[in-house]
């Protein structure tokens, strides 16, 4: 550690008053209409330690101050979440002999989004002798971000990935083997080793399974204390730190406190403020905006993932995106027909007509390009006229020959389940037909902004898994979040948070405290407002509207004028919704129309900052693809001069200019250069 | 497709519930089984009236959180979850009967809404090999042969929706904690807990109000991940070799 925690960005210290009077990189006065945005101070200090990278962890580690064994039954913390990063934080931080209070909404902390992760986990085991190393994961992963990443978390991240591997075997999850009994891994998009391990298609479904119940062990044996079917609807700041949550039992609809010496947010990424996502229904961005809204600021939100490969959407009633894991792509070819407008079935197509535009273009990679570029390339084939199936917005993923070079047995054994999947929704056979893919909206970069310690902001408040910003900038590389996710819960929370139970003074919040009374009575206001006015649209209809609106303008390529006409559009669709929003019922039962209603409110002010952050931004970097900025051939260009930097925000108010804080990036180890994967 | 839907509305555990008709239309045979209901219940709210409350979340047939029985069979017609049942199984004009799961272990919360906490607490009373974050051994210390790799992972599949539970004439609980007594028991990590796993896991059954298996196999017909029925023979075995030691 080379700073005192005063010189840490914390709200009191870096909202100071002399925000500049105007904007600078991108962002020109407003006409009218959005809400324009000013300079605070930059984040000076991101708590990370200085020296040689491979060494900061241990450093970290040495330096922090311990709870003894003894004390530790008597600190509480609460873990909102029990995904990948909450459930394993919670049965780590119980093994070490905290309290925990846990949360999901769901009815069980075994169904938790990380579920649905289908291709696998990243580790630098090297396993295949091929060449691999921390330092290569660590390069990687920088690179395929974009350069938009804080070097010190990612090189942390590599370094803890092989424990990982360590740990969820020994629980029991049953990753794919050999015939001699060793661990079977491939490859995934962005890298030329094979570093991906993995359970068939459902490898976030086992390593959920693995955290869930060494978390059932704990609330078993009385250390955790699990709500779940209970929400997270805001944040207690007491004297300045993070002390409870508010949070809304969804079937009594009672609102009540819970209150503890720290706050671990767990709860997931904001893909959902789209509609069409390949998120669960329910994720949502509620519990890190109302933290937000208390003084943790949010980072880079309008850095979004689109998933190359997602089963494109039938009609006007979909309700969800379903994924193909980026793992076919191994094995699957890529193509589109050569000509415009060509809509013979693909079988009819000879192979001098068809364009495998991705072996095409970036003959070393292939068809294992990043997803940022996979998925631009799509848009790209379908906006020339060049689409496949209802509405030109598909391209193929073809298996002929994989299954004429390995049989049909072998890709069977290695795709049976997501080949199952396809044919359900489709009512196709992809051993017969190729698969249509279009990209759709997947996780989420940004998230609440956190320093070396995985701390936000607002003291004692943590943020561990997709809820974060760290370690993948602008764009996350396959296979990493179930990674991330695992190591922030498993082995980078647990001993930071140790440190700051040890080092800070936490007196027992009284529970008369008026800071509770008053935080409850604005829960409680927000959803009697919802259901008193009565109107004519439902939640769903706006959710709708939200999602196009963003999708059309801070979707897959974004520029000033459309950013400009969202934020116009979102103010008024958000005042829309309080004149007109119907929600039946009362808020004393279990009230699903009400659940969504209530996370609307903070999608209308989440879409605003992303948009925002999009125009600012004014340069192009993995994910977001500014059309304003790019190279020759049609890549995303940076503007390393101006930009290398993570934008922090600073909430102020509703429709309000938010607060720009900038962290400025050092790349001391990967030197940025134009990403190629030609 | 129109169609006529008889749904199980139920306002609270301890409200009497009742099978209430309704009319939908426009329905397309993409529409998974869940966008249906999504379509009645926009309506629903329109009209002012509760919309049919349901559990559901990835709507990709992983997460085992949706689950109604259709027609009398769990999960409907055909072998999958009920978020991947699509309408193209059903024919213009049909009547469809929708009831929740229908065990004494699993009480109504809400319409078609259960709570199946039952299954949580039996999971905590072993579902689990004890390996406390930084014990563990290098991953290749202990190979596995990929013969039982392939087992437990066949096990593990388990979604927890509770279709073997509302399809058991017994409201049995039987294929669901076999899936993960195998998975566990059939791996060397799990070894050294193995005999106190099985013990401890089927008292937790018995305790949570579960009936007995009479192996009429509804369990393994209804589930959709495939669980085998052997399953549960071979949690007898571990059950029958643990007792014999002394649940040691």
């Amino acid at each position: 550690m080379n700073a005192s925690p005063e010189q840490n960005a914390s709200p009191e210290h870096s909202a100071s008053p002399e925000h500049k009077a105007h904007p600078d990189p991108g962002v020109h006065p407003a006409p009218g209409g959005y809400p324009d945005y000013s300079v605070g101070e930059p984040i000076a200090d991101t708590r990370s330690p200085q020296g040689p990278i491979e060494q900061r962890w241990d450093q970290r580690r040495f330096e922090a101050k311990l709870v003894n064994p003894a004390n530790r039954r008597k600190h509480t913390v609460i873990v909102v979440g029990t995904g990948l990063a909450g459930g394993a934080a919670g049965a780590t931080l119980a093994e070490q002999g905290y309290h925990v209070v846990q949360f999901c909404f769901q009815d069980s902390p075994r169904r938790a989004h990380s579920i649905a992760a289908q291709g696998g986990i990243n580790a630098a085991k090297n396993y295949r002798n091929d060449g691999d190393s921390v330092r290569r994961l660590f390069y990687d992963t920088v690179k395929g971000g974009d350069f938009r990443a804080r070097e010190s978390n990612v090189h942390r991240l590599a370094q803890v990935s092989v424990e990982i591997i360590d740990q969820c075997v020994a629980q029991g999850v049953p990753f794919a083997r050999e015939y001699g009994g060793l661990l079977d891994t491939r490859s995934f998009g962005g890298v030329q080793v094979s570093r991906t391990f993995y359970a068939r298609g459902q490898t976030g479904q086992q390593l959920l399974l693995g955290a869930y119940q060494a978390l059932s062990r704990q609330i078993a044996a009385g250390n955790v204390e699990m709500h779940a079917r209970t929400e997270m609807l805001d944040l207690l700041v007491i004297d300045g730190r993070a002390r409870g949550i508010v949070a809304r039992d969804l079937v009594t609809g009672e609102v009540s406190s819970y209150t503890a010496d720290a706050v671990v947010l767990a709860s997931g990424g904001y893909g959902n403020v789209f509609y069409l996502s390949t998120n669960a229904k329910n994720s949502n961005a509620t519990a890190i905006w109302r933290a937000h809204r208390r003084g943790a600021y949010f980072a880079n939100p309008c850095f979004t993932q689109i998933h190359p490969t997602c089963i494109p959407r039938s009609g006007d009633h979909q309700s969800k995106l379903t994924l193909m894991s980026e793992s076919l792509r191994n094995d699957g070819r890529i193509w589109v027909p050569k000509a415009k407008g060509d809509t013979r079935p693909p079988d009819e197509i000879p192979e001098q007509e068809r364009d495998y535009y991705l072996e095409r273009i970036y003959p070393s990679f292939g068809n294992l390009v990043p997803r940022d570029i996979a998925s631009r390339a799509a848009k790209n084939v379908c906006d020339e006229g060049r689409g496949v199936g209802p509405g030109g917005q598909g391209v193929y993923l073809d298996f002929a020959d994989a299954v004429r070079r390995l049989g049909r047995d072998a890709v069977e054994a290695k795709y049976g389940n997501l080949f199952e999947m396809y044919e359900r929704i489709t009512a196709e056979d992809p051993y017969r037909v190729p698969m249509r893919i279009y990209p759709a909206i997947h996780y989420t970069m940004g998230g609440l902004w956190v320093d070396y310690d995985l701390q936000t902001t607002v003291p004692g408040l943590f943020a561990i898994g997709e809820a974060n910003f760290s370690d993948h900038g602008a764009n996350r590389l396959g296979a990493s979040a179930l990674m991330q996710g695992l190591a922030d819960g498993y082995f980078v929370l647990p001993p930071v948070l140790n440190d700051y139970l040890a080092r800070e003074p936490l007196p027992a919040v009284p529970a008369d405290h008026e800071e509770i009374a008053s935080v409850e009575a604005e829960v409680a206001d927000r959803l009697n407002l919802i259901l008193a006015v009565d109107g004519d649209r439902t939640p769903d209809s706006f959710h709708r509207e939200l999602g196009e609106l963003l999708w059309d303008e801070c979707g897959m390529a974004r520029d000033e004028a459309g950013l400009r006409r969202a934020l116009e559009r979102i103010p008024a669709l958000r005042e829309e919704f309080w004149r007109r929003i119907k929600v039946p019922g009362t808020g004393q039962e279990l009230n699903q129309a009400l659940e969504k209603a209530n996370r609307l409110v903070d999608y209308f002010e989440l879409a605003e900052l992303m948009c925002l952050d999009a125009l600012h931004r004014a340069e192009s970097c993995g994910g977001h693809f500014r059309t304003e900025s790019q190279t020759p051939e049609g890549e995303a260009a940076r503007r390393d001069e101006e930009f290398s930097y993570a934008a922090a925000w600073e909430f102020t108010g509703t429709g309000r200019a938010p607060v720009l804080h900038r962290e400025h990036l050092d790349f001391e180890y990967v030197h940025p250069t134009q990403r190629s994967y030609a | 497709m129109n169609l006529t839907l008889r749904i199980w509305r139920q306002a609270g555990p301890d409200t009497p519930g009742s099978m209430t008709t309704y009319q939908v239309g426009g329905i397309s045979p993409d529409m998974s089984f869940l966008e249906m209901l999504d379509t009645l219940n926009e309506e629903l709210i329109l009209r002012g009236d509760a919309p049919v409350a349901f559990d559901h979340d990835c709507r990709e047939g992983i997460c085992g959180a949706c689950g109604m029985v259709i027609n009398g069979r769990a999960h409907g017609p055909e072998r999958t979850t009920t978020c991947q049942l699509h309408m193209r199984h059903f024919e213009d004009g049909d009547t469809i009967d929708v009831e929740p799961w229908r065990a004494a272990a699993f009480p109504v919360v809400k319409d078609l809404v259960v709570d199946r906490s039952a299954f949580d607490r039996i999971i905590g009373a072993g579902g689990y090999i004890t390996a406390p974050t930084g014990s563990a051994p290098d991953a290749h210390a202990t190979p596995v042969p990929k013969e039982a790799a392939d087992t437990a992972f066949e096990h593990a599949e388990c979604i927890g929706c509770g279709a073997c539970v509302a399809a058991c004439p017994n409201g049995s609980a039987m294929l669901f904690t076999s899936a993960k007594v195998v998975h566990l028991n059939v791996l060397p990590q799990g070894g050294p807990e193995r005999a106190s796993r099985v013990m401890n896991m089927v008292e937790a059954m018995d305790a949570e109000g579960f009936g007995g298996c009479t192996n009429t196999g509804e369990c393994a017909t209804a589930c959709p991940k495939g669980i085998p029925l052997p399953s549960i023979a071979a949690m007898n075995r571990e059950y029958l070799r643990s007792s014999l030691r002394g649940g040691r």
